[in-house]
């Protein structure tokens, strides 16, 4: 119980540093196409994907249009994985270095873990690839991300190194949806299904359960929220088809 | 991203039988192949299997034969792995798994004897027909080998020669006529085995390619209604039993008929 | 004699039928094909992401790398597989004939890959590639200032036509080539022109009357690849 508790109050960290668009679930959105005409008129303000132009604002990504006041702006249906600071995001060790790991999240810069922000203390006659090795797959979160590069650090808490379960990957302008609003969506699933599940900003997904069904059965829920995250009322289409699938199962 | 974890995982749900997907070991995802899908070539169709798609066209060209069989057609069956169907695949001349593909299918057609090349000279020592089969897989979900070959019969089944000029000096390209190429019931059928820690599974997705260590293709055919192995080709980088392998040769056996079926069955409802 | 009515009876201003379809290669990250009548394009957008070798990077902006090919069999005589001088130096002026609409700044050591292959081709083979490139750049989430429309016009005997296909392109009187082939692509909300090449020998007058019916034609491009994008299932 306890830790079930640990792991809510992880999972609502993850919340606050996140964005979750406030009202992005229940409505049902207008797409628009890079160069639509969104709005119009001196009233509204281009926000992120979309520009002004005139009296216009135009779309300036493939996504779903929202209003918040008068700032217009898009929610990506797809596109590359924009790192922040603060995300905690699933990585995959892809080479040692004299001094760190370097880490694949997916993101368009390098990515590295200094050996100094390593979750154990590290002794200075340890070698990196004692501690984590090639193809080991960790949570963590983004310390710094410039342009140059991103600095990943596994020094806080609900940080650690993966083990069982199976991890699944979605386009990271999803990861809102799965998440939920205060992680409502996620926790739903977790309790349906049994399983602990750690989302990673980036996009990368992984599920832990005691039977590799309830695994495929998450999986399967959030791949769902992945590919109808445009639609409204999705929380209640995911708890509606996790019942159904469980009674049918008994 | 390719996760170890995942890849124990569908080791450990495979050792009990089951896959991800709710297959069977040895089933195949949804075969759907259309023919006529390019106009201009000879022959031509579409091969799905699951999501992974595989184009195939069949050229006709005129050539003089090899020295060592002067009333023989010429055969040449060329894939690109276009980066188009993978962020794994790069840009540039043929890779190697390319050049692999292509002669795997290459082998099982000529072997399988389906074309009788001896039905395509046209003026003995001097001019035979080429025969050019053109893979091109577009989208790879798993499993491009068995795709890749389906795409290749389809296309060669459905295939016709070019009109010629009178006297068979050139052909008039962009003019067909009705006249199939020779070939014999031995239509050729790829199935590659993929070996999953002590399990063995036909038709991977994507995931369950990254978690295999070994593959074994066995391409068959029915030669006089008895049922042939025409080529072989085992790769990946573990090694595999003999008790596996004899394994796989009694599934490619026993499997051969059914998936048989399935391609004929789509090849006529078109 | 004239070439006063089209083969296929089109009128001059009128393009071959258009099919859009998005998402048609799963894997990738953004995908379509596009297709003028019997030519038929598909494209594949991967990135942006990281690019090998480092001296290729521009540390200031991504760049944008097109890939155009023909399928062997898409062509009545064999096309050898591989890339051509003329499959080059259409990779060329369709990078550049997208480029300008996209916003590359935010991915500087970066690329965006777009791989288009022609599956059947009946003339007008690069504009239907510019087409579903601009589709696929768009699913994939490229920030992109506008979609990118184009599209082949020219001048048969006099006539200033709208897409034409191989059997106009090759029209002959008297043994001699009558047709001029101008494939144009339009950046398609500032209306700016981003691809414009010419094959023949054509009037000035006639040049501009071809560029306006390019901007027309270009319009219902627009509207194909909207809906095409509208429609698509995530």
């Amino acid at each position: 119980m306890e830790s079930e508790k640990i792991k809510k109050i992880e999972e609502n960290e993850e919340m606050e540093i996140a964005e979750v668009p406030e009202e992005h679930e229940e409505k049902k959105r207008e797409v628009a196409v890079p160069g639509d005409v969104i709005a119009k008129g001196a009233n509204f303000l281009p926000g992120e994907g979309a520009r002004r132009e005139g009296s216009e604002i135009i779309a300036e990504r493939f996504g779903l249009v929202t209003y918040e006041d008068r700032l217009v702006k898009i929610i990506p249906l797809s596109g590359a994985y924009m790192p922040r600071r603060g995300n905690v995001v699933i990585g995959i060790v892809k080479d040692t270095t004299y001094n760190g790991w370097l880490i694949n999240i997916n993101a368009t810069t390098r990515a590295f873990l200094p050996i100094t922000e390593a979750k154990s203390f590290v002794s200075k006659q340890e070698e990196p690839s004692s501690i984590y090795a090639i193809g080991d797959m960790l949570v963590l979160k983004i310390k710094s991300a410039k342009l140059k590069g991103i600095d990943l650090t596994m020094a806080d808490r609900g940080l650690h190194r993966l083990e069982g379960g199976m991890t699944i990957e979605i386009n990271s302008n999803k990861v809102p949806r799965v998440i939920g609003k205060l992680g409502s969506m996620v926790n739903m699933i977790k309790t349906e299904t049994n399983c602990n599940i750690t989302v990673g900003q980036n996009g990368i997904i992984w599920i832990g359960g005691e039977k590799i069904e309830d695994e495929l059965l998450a999986k399967e829920a959030i791949m769902m929220i992945a590919e109808h995250s445009a639609s409204g009322g999705l929380t209640e289409k995911v708890e509606a088809f996790l019942k159904k699938r469980k009674s049918k199962e008994k | 991203m390719e996760s170890n974890l995942t890849n124990r995982r569908i080791a450990e749900y495979l050792s009990q039988g089951k896959r991800f997907d709710g297959r069977e070991k040895l089933e195949y995802r949804n075969i759907k192949i259309e023919t006529g899908i390019s106009k201009n070539a000879e022959g031509s169709a579409r091969a799905k299997i699951g999501e992974t798609e595989v184009l195939a066209g069949v050229k006709l060209g005129m050539a003089e034969p090899f020295t060592d069989s002067p009333e023989s057609g010429v055969l040449m069956v060329t894939t690109e792995l276009s980066p188009m169907a993978s962020e794994k695949f790069e840009p540039g001349p043929p890779s190697k798994e390319s050049i692999e593909l292509a002669r795997i299918v290459d082998r099982s057609i000529r072997e399988s004897h389906v074309i009788d090349l001896d039905k395509m000279c046209i003026k003995k020592g001097e001019k035979v027909w080429a025969l050019f089969i053109d893979i091109y897989p577009i989208n790879d979900a798993g499993n491009l080998i068995d795709a890749a070959t389906m795409a290749a019969m389809a296309a060669l089944l459905t295939a016709v020669f070019p009109e010629t000029d009178k006297e068979k000096e050139k052909i008039e390209y962009g003019t067909f006529t009705t006249k199939k190429l020779p070939l014999s019931e031995a239509v050729p059928i790829a199935m590659t085995f993929y070996k999953i820690g002590d399990s063995i599974i036909l038709d991977p997705t994507v995931e369950e390619e990254e978690a295999s260590e070994a593959r074994l293709t066995i391409a068959m055919s029915k030669d006089k209604k008895e049922e042939v192995i025409n080529a072989m080709q085992k790769g990946g980088s573990s090694p595999m039993s003999e008790k596996e392998i004899f394994h796989i040769i009694d599934s490619a056996e026993k499997e051969f008929g059914k998936i048989y079926k399935t391609f004929e069955e789509q090849i006529k409802s078109k | 004699m004239a070439y006063t009515k089209r083969v296929d009876g089109r009128k001059a201003n009128e393009t071959r039928e258009i099919i859009a379809k998005v998402g048609v290669i799963p894997r990738a990250d953004g995908s379509a094909m596009f297709a003028f009548g019997d030519t038929i394009a598909i494209a594949a957008v991967y990135g942006p992401r990281q690019l090998h070798p480092q001296f290729l990077q521009n540390p200031e902006r991504g760049i944008l790398r097109c890939y155009y090919d023909m399928m062997s069999f898409s062509v009545t005589e064999r096309k050898k597989p591989g890339p051509s001088r003329r499959s080059n130096e259409i990779s060329m002026v369709t990078t550049k004939a997208l480029e300008s609409a996209l916003h590359l700044e935010n991915f500087p050591n970066n690329v965006v890959d777009v791989f288009i292959q022609i599956t059947q081709a009946n003339a007008g083979t690069r504009c239907a590639g510019i087409n579903a490139a601009s589709m696929a750049l768009a699913h994939a989430g490229i920030p992109m200032k506008e979609l990118v429309g184009a599209v082949s016009v020219g001048q048969i005997g006099g006539n200033v036509v709208v897409d034409l296909i191989k059997e106009e392109e090759d029209y002959e009187e008297d043994g001699e080539k009558m047709a001029t082939d101008i494939p144009v692509a339009i950046q398609l909300k500032s209306k700016k022109i981003s691809l414009l090449q010419l094959d023949g020998k054509v009037k000035p007058a006639e040049l501009k009357k071809a560029i306006e019916m390019a901007r027309e034609a270009c319009e219902k491009i627009h509207e194909a690849q909207v809906k095409a994008l509208k429609e698509v299932k995530e």
